[in-house]
């Protein structure tokens, strides 16, 4: 490792983290539209909506949470999309610096800004009347799942950030990802579900990550969800990543 | 070896089909300006790409400082720097953070003192706290060029550095580059720009089609042509410089 990569990162993520903090609106964009959803399952289809559970914003959230993510690291791929088109790339890469802290640090600052918007979802959740007998432990785990989810979907947008050949193209990717909490248990049970969808719906990552926070936050044991959706967070964090890096040592 | 900033030696890179270095040879002495000559396309982009690390060669040795790009690139990176065809700057950032930004990732001591006199050089002072995205772009190039000489590198290179630039903005790039000369700095410098050439460089190499096919001094590459001849032709003053001379008269007319 190069004896100059926590200083480099430090820079790196420091700069990138002044790009949010002087574009604030970025993160309010990434927590309006989950929460405008929530709003709109709560208090429009909700009503209509049998999960067995009495408080539905409780059932709700964790696929809340997980739709954020993935509009969040939108953004991820348009800043690494714009650092190339700049010319502030060439610059980095002709120094002598560590390499990989110039991509690190755009996926820490991911990190970062996806936790501020998921604590303001989770407040206005908490307005709406969610409510969670979870102890520390289980908001530790909660956090550590939403993390390496944000971490995997990440090197995903760096793939896309990196490979676009345009700016719509960097972050029209995020698209698909959107949808795959709607075909899961986020919002309704997969019970009721014709056959071949129910079938896809369980055995998809976004319904083990869903129900492993559900459990974690009201409290029930984790069983083997938690180990199914950390095995789909901490496999597809891997396989983007060594794309990703792929893709960079291809582009400089 | 002691002497050359820069040795070229049977460069050849193609991209995929396309081959745009056929066997490039050049050498440049330390402590002078280098203008490499070219059209669009000829390959100057390339070429520092290569010297720069920021690109391999498919065949051929260049040596920077010294240092073998390919064998020895985080040296060479150590005493080059570069100022590209599109000013390398942070738009969201301000100049001095800019500044800052770069002296640290050149692990410098005290940062903000690098910053602040550069700023003062490049007459960037009173708009060093503001955002780059409201500079025009011959602020933009300044501060992009300070960028490039923070840690002051003993060789710098420049790729295009007045395109896009007014006429205003231009000279002051070239008084820049003077004055990096003047102080011992290797530039080495492309452009498109015959006059440039001619203003800025000591020696100037054209490529052309993928090869060097002139290489001298400016008096070396007059002597190629056929002697001149003298004939009276009346001077018409160029739209460049009826513009320069108007400017210079309203803002000495704005000062008074």
């Amino acid at each position: 490792m190069n004896k100059h990569f926590f200083s480099d990162m430090n820079v790196m993520l420091g700069r990138s983290m002044r790009h949010i903090f002087r574009s604030m609106d970025t993160i309010i964009t990434v927590a309006l539209t989950p929460i405008a959803m929530m709003l709109l399952f709560v208090y429009v289809f909700g009503g209509a909506i049998q999960t067995g559970t009495h408080n539905y914003v409780n059932y709700l959230l964790p696929g809340i949470l997980l739709i954020s993510i993935a509009s969040g690291i939108a953004y991820t791929a348009y800043r690494l999309f714009l650092d190339m088109q700049s010319g502030i790339f060439e610059r980095f890469h002709s120094m002598p610096i560590a390499r990989s802290t110039i991509l690190w640090g755009h996926v820490l600052t991911s990190l970062v800004s996806n936790a501020i918007s998921m604590v303001v979802i989770i407040l206005v959740a908490l307005i709406m009347g969610f409510r969670s007998p979870a102890g520390v432990w289980s908001w530790l785990a909660v956090a550590g799942i939403l993390a390496l989810f944000t971490l995997a979907l990440t090197w995903i947008a760096a793939i896309a950030g990196l490979s676009a050949k345009s700016i719509d193209g960097a972050s029209a990717f995020s698209y698909p990802l959107l949808f795959l909490p709607f075909i899961s248990s986020a919002f309704v049970p997969t019970a009721s579900m014709p056959p071949v969808v129910r079938a896809f719906a369980e055995n998809q990552p976004v319904t083990s990550i869903v129900e492993a926070i559900r459990r974690l936050l009201s409290n029930q044991p984790v069983g083997n969800e938690i180990w199914i959706a950390l095995a789909w967070c901490i496999g597809i964090m891997l396989v983007a990543y060594i794309f990703a890096m792929r893709v960079y040592k291809k582009r400089v | 070896m002691e002497n050359q900033a820069i040795q070229v030696k049977g460069l050849q890179k193609s991209y995929k089909e396309l081959q745009v270095l056929k066997g490039v040879d050049f050498e440049v002495e330390k402590g002078c300006v280098f203008a490499l000559l070219g059209s669009n396309g000829a390959g100057k982009t390339t070429i520092i790409k290569i010297l720069t690390t920021l690109l391999k060669q498919d065949v051929g040795t260049a040596a920077v400082n010294g240092f073998d790009v390919a064998a020895k690139p985080d040296d060479v990176r150590q005493s080059i720097s570069l100022t590209g065809q599109f000013a390398a700057v942070d738009e969201i950032l301000t100049g001095r953070e800019n500044l800052i930004m770069i002296a640290r990732l050149r692990h410098l001591k005290n940062p903000p003192q690098i910053a602040e006199g550069l700023l003062a050089r490049f007459g960037l002072t009173e708009a060093a706290n503001r955002r780059v995205s409201t500079y025009s772009g011959g602020m933009r190039r300044r501060l992009d060029i300070a960028m490039s000489l923070v840690g002051k590198p003993q060789l710098i290179f420049l790729d295009e550095p007045t395109t896009g630039l007014d006429p205003e903005a231009r000279l002051e790039v070239w008084k820049i580059v003077k004055e990096l000369a003047n102080g011992g700095t290797t530039v080495f410098l492309t452009t498109q720009n015959l006059e440039e050439a001619e203003q800025l460089a000591d020696k100037i190499a054209i490529l052309h089609a993928g090869r060097i096919i002139a290489n001298g001094t400016l008096a070396e590459l007059k002597k190629l042509f056929p002697p001149a001849k003298v004939e009276y032709v009346e001077k018409q003053p160029t739209l460049e410089e009826i513009f320069l001379a108007i400017i210079a008269k309203r803002s000495k007319s704005n000062n008074e």
